[in-house]
């Protein structure tokens, strides 16, 4: 029974989903910290906004490879999906590259340009950042409907826009916290209370609005009994919440003790999320639209890609983990030399 | 407007952008590992300025390429959907062995080598840069494989209107891949060694006599007086896998109406695709047929052949000009340029002016050459097997014609402001050598 399945190649849509899933989440993970560094380099003054800035340098590139990945998988993987949705998005799409295009080309134009146009790049580092999180929190808004029309799904996907903003805010927070000391230390932590309830409000916002666009992920959060596994979910994500409040209030403590807690915190609500997220429309790949099973391409590309994936992604974690080793620590501001 | 021309306007657009920044950054990574070994081997000071001066270049240019290459990822999906349905069972797994193999080693390594100079052992610093390097050709073969199966598709057969993969090293190593490889590679060289020589001619003319430049002035042209007949070679011989593959975009390149044995090659005309002839013609006899067949008397296709099934022929003639010309004043620059230099030991201002106006024509001749090789490849998208029109995304034409003003306007700030920076990196980097001249 389960030869047969592994010949005949029906799990590779399920193993490709995962893949693609687990790709959007790292990115989700990884972006969404360094975008949300970028949001708060606006309220940062000169040689902190440098320090902040440093302390991604040597991230964001890989960080941002991860989207191309996601993206590439599902392009390959479910060619009719990929297709389907990013005709769906094809504006928001266009707005988040160019938002993503000022953001990576202002991290080396700001300091490549004469002093009076530094600020210029400045400013475009942050709103690119700013563009990108917002379109892509209101493009899941929109894939969660299955695209639906009218107001009612325009409105929940703004609110997911603002949920996944101040997510990508706290994160960023947190990283800072992490990676800087003294003054600036302080206000990250300062900065992560206020986005640690800014996104809970974003959450209220969207849960209360959810019920009114996408049906299916009513039904599905109130049916028995998935409930009492659902229920979980929040309540975990209420206790971390209450934990990071708690934790942020005590920052920083003497010898820079758990510092790298809040980081870790946020990092898990944000799994959490996702993953309900994520369970709230499978099997389908596009909620309401088109599952899984339908949209998958050639079961023996498939396979070619998925031995390539295994052997290479091992590697890529071992060097992944070996840059952040080398840049382990407070961060400092960069230079080549 | 019909919202398939502005689909390939707008692709057309994205990817020249795209194409800039990756042709300096392949050739540019091994330089600069030149540059590192030279002042590992000499312990001198010069190798170490041209490193750096050219290490915040290779950055520039480097986020340039990435963010434009993320833009180009999304481009399938949103602008050309039929390609992946059609073809996807290919192209899939070349993109993915791309992102897998290539964009995240470059990526990560990148870090390490732009900041990590003070942080880790010289060799592992000398071993990003090899690795950054390695990574930027590692993605140039990949997507040039992708790209010529497109023009030469092997390896596959198709099974209800799907190409499905039956060998994948027919796929890879398709009959124009080593080509276009060879020739893509050897271009980036030059597009480098050209830039390189223009900013340091630009630095010498500003009064920067620092060993740097000197130096660095010598590589460059050496390099360029080397690559640029290697370039002529792996063109031509291009050229004749054309031939034999893609007559029809061979006829466009020669504006060949007729078939014919002796053909001329042609040196200025101007095709006329309604009454199917050329005006103006300045000709000479038999070079084309030589050249192309090696036989002054070879027999060349013509277009009339394929009526109905060629590209347009005015603009593929017009680039396979502009590239080739460009070819022939590279070959006399770097020749007279790196002769001087090994002669006399300097170059007159004139000429360092003239190096100054070619920093980037190693820019146009890339570009011109893929519009040969794309436009030549019309109305197919993939030779023989898919038109582009039945690949186009249905999205309305408003949409398309929106966000392709969007992209030109930006292009268009980036671009003036990168060639803006690198004239002012040189300036900087001049006047911080001067400093530093001054005060030891
Ligand atoms: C610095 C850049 C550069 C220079 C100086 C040249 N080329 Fe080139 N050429 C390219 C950069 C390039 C390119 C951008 O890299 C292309 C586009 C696709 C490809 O494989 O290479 C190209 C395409 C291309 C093609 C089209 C192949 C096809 O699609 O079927 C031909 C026949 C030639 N070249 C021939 C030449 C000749 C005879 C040259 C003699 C001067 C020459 N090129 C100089
Ligand atoms: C190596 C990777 C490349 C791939 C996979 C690729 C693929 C494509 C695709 C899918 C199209 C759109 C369909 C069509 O109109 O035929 C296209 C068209 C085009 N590409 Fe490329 N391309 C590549 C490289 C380049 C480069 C580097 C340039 C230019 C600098 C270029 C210039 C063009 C142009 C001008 C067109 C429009 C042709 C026309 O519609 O008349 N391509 N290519
Ligand atoms: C349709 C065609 C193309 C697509 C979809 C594409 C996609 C991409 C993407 C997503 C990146 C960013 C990778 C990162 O995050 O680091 C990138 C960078 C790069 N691309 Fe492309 N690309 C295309 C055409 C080309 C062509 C024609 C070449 C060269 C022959 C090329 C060579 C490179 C290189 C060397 C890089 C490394 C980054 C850099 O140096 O700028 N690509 N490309």
């Amino acid at each position: 029974m389960i030869g047969e399945l592994f010949a005949s190649g029906e799990w590779l849509p399920f193993a490709f989903a995962f893949l693609i899933g687990l790709s959007m989440l790292l990115y989700a993970i990884l972006d969404g910290y360094d975008l949300g560094v970028g949001l708060l380099s606006r309220f940062a003054r000169g040689p902190e906004r440098d320090r902040m800035i440093g302390s991604i340098g040597p991230f964001w590139d890989a960080n941002e490879t991860w989207l191309v990945l996601g993206v590439g998988l599902l392009l390959v993987a479910f060619p009719k999906a990929h297709g389907d949705i990013l005709t769906h998005l094809y504006l928001p799409v266009a707005v988040m590259i160019l938002g993503l295009i000022f953001r990576g080309v202002s991290f080396d134009f700001r300091k490549k340009v004469p002093a009076e146009q530094q600020d210029r790049w400045n400013r475009a580092f942050f709103w690119g950042s700013l563009v990108v999180a917002v379109s892509q929190g209101y493009m899941v808004g929109r894939f969660m409907t299955g695209f639906q029309e009218g107001a009612a799904s325009q409105v929940f996907a703004v609110f997911f826009g603002a949920l996944v903003t101040a997510g990508y805010v706290l994160m960023g927070a947190c990283w800072l916290v992490l990676k800087t000391e003294d003054a600036l230390q302080r206000r990250a932590v300062g900065w992560a209370r206020i986005a640690l309830w800014s996104m809970v409000a974003g959450a209220i916002l969207s849960s209360a609005a959810a019920p009114f666009v996408a049906t299916r992920i009513y039904d599905r959060m109130f049916a028995f009994p998935e409930i009492t596994l659902l229920l979980a979910m929040p309540l975990a994500s209420i206790t971390l919440t209450l934990i990071m409040h708690f934790l942020l209030g005590a920052l920083p403590l003497p010898g820079d003790r758990l510092a790298w807690m809040p980081l870790s915190l946020s990092v898990l609500i944000f799994v959490l999320g996702f993953v309900g997220l994520v369970y709230s429309f499978y099997p389908y790949i596009i909620p309401g639209r088109l599952r899984i099973v339908e949209a998958a391409a050639s079961p023996d590309s498939l396979r070619i890609i998925l031995w390539g994936a295994a052997v290479v992604m091992p590697v890529l974690a071992g060097y992944t983990a070996l840059a952040y080793r080398i840049f382990a620590g407070k961060a400092h501001d960069l230079s080549y030399d | 407007m019909d919202p398939f021309i502005l689909s390939r306007i707008q692709f057309a657009a994205n990817i020249t952008f795209h194409i800039l920044f990756p042709t300096i950054t392949i050739a540019l990574g091994w330089l600069l590992l030149f540059f590192k070994l030279r002042f590992q081997v000499t312990r001198d000071e010069r190798w170490m300025d041209l490193y750096f001066f050219f290490t915040k270049i290779f950055a520039l240019s480097f986020s340039l390429g990435v963010v434009s290459g993320v833009t180009m990822s999304f481009q399938f999906g949103t602008n050309w959907p039929g390609f992946m349905n059609t073809v996807g069972n290919i192209a899939g797994p070349l993109l993915a062995y791309e992102v897998l193999t290539a964009f995240f080693l470059e990526a990560t390594f990148l870090g390490v080598m732009l900041f990590g100079f003070r942080r880790v052992k010289p060799w592992m610093h000398t071993g990003a840069t090899v690795l950054v390097a390695a990574g930027t050709t590692l993605s140039a073969f990949w997507i040039l494989a992708l790209n010529s199966w497109m023009h030469t598709p092997a390896g596959f057969k198709m099974v209800d209107g799907v190409a499905h993969a039956v060998d994948w090293q027919a796929i890879i190593f398709n009959p124009s891949m080593p080509y276009r490889l060879v020739h893509t590679l050897l271009a980036s060289g030059l597009t480098v060694a050209f830039l390189a020589a223009g900013l340091l001619a630009y630095r010498r003319l500003k009064g920067d006599r620092s060993p740097a430049v000197s130096s660095g002035l010598r590589c460059a042209l050496t390099l360029g007086a080397v690559l640029i007949p290697l370039q002529i070679i792996a063109g031509d011989l291009h050229g004749v896998n054309t031939r034999e593959y893609q007559p029809q975009k061979l006829a466009a390149m020669d504006a060949l109406w007729e078939t014919q044995r002796g053909a001329p090659l042609t040196l200025f005309a101007l095709p006329d695709m309604e009454a199917r002839t050329n005006h103006h013609a300045i000709e000479i006899p038999k070079l084309g047929s030589l050249i192309i067949t090696r036989d002054p008397d070879g027999e060349v296709r013509g277009l009339n052949e394929f009526k109905g099934e060629h590209p347009p022929v005015a603009p593929v003639f017009w680039s396979f000009r502009v590239m080739v010309g460009t070819g022939m004043a590279m070959l006399a620059a770097a020749w007279t340029g790196a002769w001087w230099l090994w002669r006399r030991g300097t170059l007159p201002d004139w000429f360092l002016r003239g190096l100054v106006a070619m920093t980037f024509s190693g820019w146009v001749a890339t570009v011109a050459g893929w519009y040969v090789t794309e436009i030549g490849r019309q109305p197919w998208l993939v030779q023989g097997v898919l038109k582009a029109r039945d690949a186009v995304a249905a999205v309305p034409g408003e949409h398309v014609g929106l966000t392709l003003v969007a992209y030109l306007v930006v292009y268009a700030v980036l671009l003036t402001a990168f060639v803006a920076s690198l004239f002012y990196l040189a300036r900087k980097e001049s006047a911080r050598l001067a400093v530093r001249e001054a005060s030891s």
